[in-house]
């Protein structure tokens, strides 16, 4: 069009400007030649330059406290302690770790080396690998942004860091107060959603991580096949929780709404999906259920500030409709009242709801918690068995018997036994997945580990040659040969003796 | 297919493969494979490669009953887990670290080592209690049949099954479900697999390959130790399967005033090793097939690259046979400078300084292995620190594929993922965290409703600040006021 109204120019360039601002593949592109460059000039690797980072982020963490609360609050209407609990406090734990532990988890670690390859010396030695994505979800919108870039970071690696655009507050406070504490050379910040993902999965990276659903995460490892990226996925699945009837009710009743409604109300990939009991406890658990979310949370559990909201109206639907299915209302036996102005549902369980419906073939992630009663505790396994691996599976009970045919039996990123969620606040153990619940894991030294390239490293010395290895191949050769790889040292010896004589 | 598939996961749903029994016999069964049939074994490879039974039981057959022998010793340390150490203020908890395995793996073997590269990944997908499918490479068809043929009847088939076949057929298994999908080839192939296990979400291993440098600083200037490591050399490119080794030497770099005497070196030390006629000398594979062949050939015949041949170039296509090749820096932009070689061509690349090799490497992708033959620490701390790649090798070549106690894979475009010793067992187990409490202690401010005094008392917990717990429980500490209100 060579004539163009004022005013159809004015939206054309308005809109230019608006594509000015979004980011692109050519400005991800940019941005990653930009930080490999950094990480090969040398920038990331020293142990100075990790500790300075790690201090920075701890610093961001301890002074800008109050502007966290407050973007988790208005993210997710997270209650102050449970927003320090479950983010703040962990992640602030997890920096000091990696500070304290860093000089350790750098260290080569030495290996023996076979009686064949004598002499030498071998150690394993952890590099960096380069420039890495990190791609977070909204649940725990600040600890699973910083907790896996602490790890990245910890390893000597440039970090693109992506937060979760449904919680946008925290994403906001993460862009704008993180170049204000760390190296903003080599650590980024990109904000954004579906296209700005979609930018940034098609660059070369040397690792990704990413957090959240399993759609999601099948879409980062195809992009991450282009460039033959390794990937470290975090995903979800439906925690079983099974409960015997000889435990301490009050107790288990406790725990239980831990892991379900005071854990971001039931939006968190370890949380308590769905409960297996026998026919006959299920009536005093639900009981013992119903005591305790009272005192937890007051007679009227949808107006209590103590559990966070559901995140954004699309959540909302999505779970006002497995409420909605046919024949799911006729099973509540506590709750089931919605809030939609607020963003609330109330704690709600359900007794036996079919196998079938919604509710028991998706990951709920949210306030709604089936239980399926079953004859015989045993045959809780059969249920477990018949859906994907998840995060976590859950076991309360003293019977012995019934602990070890759990762990035995049920597969899953990691278990409690009498307790919900806890494991992943021990630094000493691995958080990850399994099957469809994910692949790789992270926490402590296992993020050193996730964002490192362990490189062997040999050294072989002049001496101790066995011509045998060589051409021109002989009979003999493969005689003596044989008896190196016997490990025998006898054996050995006299070989060695007939080899030099030869 | 499908329903064979079924079958087996059924069968590792009994949960006999988790048995260490089980375990055990597979592996003895595998060692007795091995021990029974070695001149069947010797007799596929030299049909299909022209291999020497001294190459290949160096490096095939006596690495697998090598590393069959310390599964064997160290399975019931690995299946035991591990526990791990908590935090005091824990007590009693307790945590450990339980192996599991996968359940059903894939491995897809490649042609070079078809024994070795298809039953060292096995050794590990049995050693952690899987059921397995091992496709075979059709490129290497008298292994291959051996394997399919053999297998079974050393093996509980009912868990492990050989398949055979080429793309279609690797196609049809990578539409499949896996618990994990353990590959060895090239790139190209890796993004295929990758790509199929993306739709399930499949952890895979990918061991690919890439240009492993050979960095030449300096050599001893005694002639005995001089000789032994230009053996060591040597052996690396052309005394490795002739060169078709993702660990094999891909090129040499060298200081220009060195490279005179080195090239004279090598000249003599390969003719040395491998005769005048190195086609009768039996120490030498051949190549694979007229595809790889012609590829090679193909990479000589390019514009500048034939000019630079110094030693050897001489072919035999009805042989498939090439004879051992050295060039001198060929055009740095060349196939033969970019593509993984795959071959007995050995381009030695000079430069002005030794310490520009360094760079070189970093400009090109990670590699398998970068081998650096020096006497100059300071030059080796450089090259450790400053490269990387999946393993580096001092003063040898290709022998850390020997050794079970380091771990084996790439980084970077030549793969990831390792295995080898217990890092192959870890590679099929699913690690699972377990952690046990009790009902009692119960820290009853860990439930809301919630207030300051709740939130101090976590504060105290997570810096394992006990004095601090002590007196706030008892009251004579009051809660930090915070910096927000309720």
């Amino acid at each position: 069009m060579l004539f163009q109204s004022k005013s159809s120019s004015a939206a054309l360039s308005s809109m230019a400007e608006e594509r000015k601002i979004s980011f692109d593949a050519d400005d991800a592109a940019l941005l990653v030649e930009e930080l490999r460059g950094r990480f090969n000039l040398g920038r990331t690797k020293s142990y100075e330059w990790r500790v300075t980072q790690l201090k920075g982020i701890s610093k961001m963490i301890d002074e800008r406290e109050k502007e966290i609360l407050e973007a988790l609050q208005k993210d997710l209407s997270k209650p102050e302690i449970e927003a320090f609990l479950t983010e703040i406090n962990l992640l602030s734990s997890s920096c000091k770790l990696a500070i304290k532990e860093l000089k350790h988890w750098m260290m080569p670690k030495k290996v023996k080396t076979p009686l064949l390859t004598f002499p030498s010396s071998a150690e394993i030695v952890s590099e960096p690998l380069g420039v890495v994505l990190i791609i977070s979800a909204w649940n725990f919108p600040l600890l699973l942004s910083l907790d896996p870039v602490i790890g990245a970071i910890a390893a000597g690696n440039a970090v693109v860091l992506k937060p979760s655009e449904l919680a946008p507050a925290t994403s906001s406070l993460l862009s704008n107060l993180l170049p204000k504490y760390v190296d903003n050379a080599a650590i980024r910040v990109i904000e954004g959603g579906v296209s700005e993902a979609s930018a940034l999965l098609v660059q070369k990276w040397d690792k990704i991580l990413y957090t959240g659903g399993r759609q999601v995460g099948k879409i980062v490892m195809a992009a991450a096949t282009e460039h033959l990226t390794p990937v470290v996925l975090e995903l979800g699945g439906k925690c079983p929780t099974v409960v015997d009837s000889n435990v301490d009710l009050r107790v288990t009743a406790r725990r239980i709404i831990t892991g379900k409604w005071a854990c971001n109300n039931g939006q968190a990939c370890i949380g308590v999906d769905y409960i297996i009991t026998t026919k006959d406890f299920a009536p005093k658990l639900i009981d013992a259920l119903r005591r305790e979310i009272e005192k937890f949370f007051g007679k009227d559990p949808i107006v209590s500030k103590d559990t966070s909201r559901i995140v954004n109206l699309s959540h909302f639907t999505r779970l006002t409709k497995l409420l909605n299915e046919d024949g799911i209302s006729s099973k509540i036996v506590l709750g089931g009242q919605t809030d939609e102005n607020n963003l609330k549902i109330a704690p709600t369980i359900l007794l036996d709801v079919p196998e079938d419906s919604l509710l028991m073939t998706e990951e709920i992630f949210g306030p709604l918690l089936p239980i399926i009663t079953v004859q015989r505790l045993e045959d809780c396994f059969n249920l477990i068995k018949s859906k994907p691996k998840p995060l976590a599976a859950y076991l309360f009970t003293k019977d012995r018997q019934l602990k070890k045919k759990f762990i035995d039996n049920v597969s899953a990123g990691g278990m409690l036994i009498n307790d919900t969620a806890l494991h992943f606040t021990v630094p000493t153990l691995p958080f990850g997945g399994v099957e469809e619940s994910g692949m790789g894991s992270y926490h402590g030294k296992f993020s050193f580990e996730a964002f490192s390239h362990k490189k062997a490293v040999f050294h072989r010395f002049f001496l101790g040659d066995q011509s045998i290895r060589y051409p021109p191949y002989t009979p003999t050769k493969t005689k003596i040969l044989k008896t190196l790889v016997s490990g025998d040292i006898f054996r050995i010896i006299r070989a060695l003796v007939r080899c030099f004589k030869a | 297919m499908e329903e064979e598939m079924e079958q087996v996961r059924r069968y590792f749903s009994s949960g006999r493969t988790r048995e260490a029994s089980w375990r055990k016999s597979q592996l003895h069964g595998l060692h007795r494979f091995i021990g029974d049939r070695e001149d069947d074994i010797f007799r596929a490879l030299l049909r299909d490669l022209g291999k020497s039974p001294v190459e290949s039981y160096r490096d095939e057959l006596g690495i697998l009953k090598k590393d069959i022998n310390a599964a064997l010793d160290n399975l019931a340390d690995w299946m035991s887990g591990k526990k791990i150490k908590l935090p005091l203020v824990s007590f009693p908890t307790t945590a450990e670290l339980v192996s599991e395995p996968l359940g059903l793996v894939l491995i897809i073997s490649s042609w070079n080592f078809p024994f070795g590269l298809s039953l060292e990944p096995l050794i590990g997908a049995i050693a952690a209690g899987n059921t397995v499918v091992l496709k075979t490479s059709e490129l290497a068809p008298a292994s291959s049949d051996l394997l399919a043929d053999a297998i079974p009847t050393y093996l509980d088939s009912k868990a492990i099954k050989v398949i055979q076949g080429g793309p279609d057929v690797a196609q049809s298994l990578l539409h499949l479900k896996w618990d994990k999908i353990f590959f060895t080839g090239s790139k190209q192939v890796g993004r295929i697999v990758m790509a199929a296990a993306a739709e399930h979400l499949t952890p895979v291993t990918l061991e690919l390959g890439g240009k492993c440098p050979a960095i030449v600083d300096s050599l001893p200037t005694w002639d005995f130790t001089r000789d032994i490591l230009l053996k060591r050399l040597v052996s690396g490119k052309f005394g490795s399967c002739s060169g078709q080794a993702c660990v094999g030497v891909d090129y040499i770099i060298v200081q220009e005033n060195f490279a005179p005497t080195l090239i004279n070196l090598l000249k003599g030390i390969t003719e040395e090793m491998f005769g005048k006629n190195p086609k009768e000398s039996h120490a030498m594979t051949r190549i694979i097939n007229a595809h790889h062949y012609k590829r090679l050939k193909n990479l000589l015949k390019e514009d500048g690259v034939e000019a630079s041949v110094v030693y050897g170039g001489s072919m035999d296509e009805d042989a498939l046979f090439i004879e051992p090749t050295i060039l001198v820096d060929p055009p740095i932009n060349s196939d033969i400078m970019t593509d993984e070689i795959f071959g007995p061509l050995l381009p030695i690349i000079t430069m002005k300084r030794i310490e520009d090799s360094i760079k070189f490497i970093n400009s090109r992708p990670k590699a398998l292995a970068v081998y650096c033959f020096s006497t100059n620490d300071k030059f080796m701390r450089r090259v450790a620190t400053e490269t990387s790649s999946g393993s580096l090798l001092f003063n040898d070549t290709i022998l850390q594929y020997a050794a079970e106690t380091v771990p084996f894979g790439g980084v970077g475009e030549s793969g990831f993922g390792r295995y080898h010793g217990k890092f192959s067992f870890d590679t099929f187990s699913h690690e699972k965290a377990v952690l046990r409490r009790t009902s009692l202690p119960d820290f009853w401010f860990r439930y809301p409703p919630w207030n300051d005094y709740k939130l101090e008392l976590f504060r105290l917990f997570y810096v394992f600040d006990y004095l601090g717990i002590i007196l706030t429980v008892l009251g004579l500490k009051k809660p930090r006021p915070r910096s927000t209100n309720v």
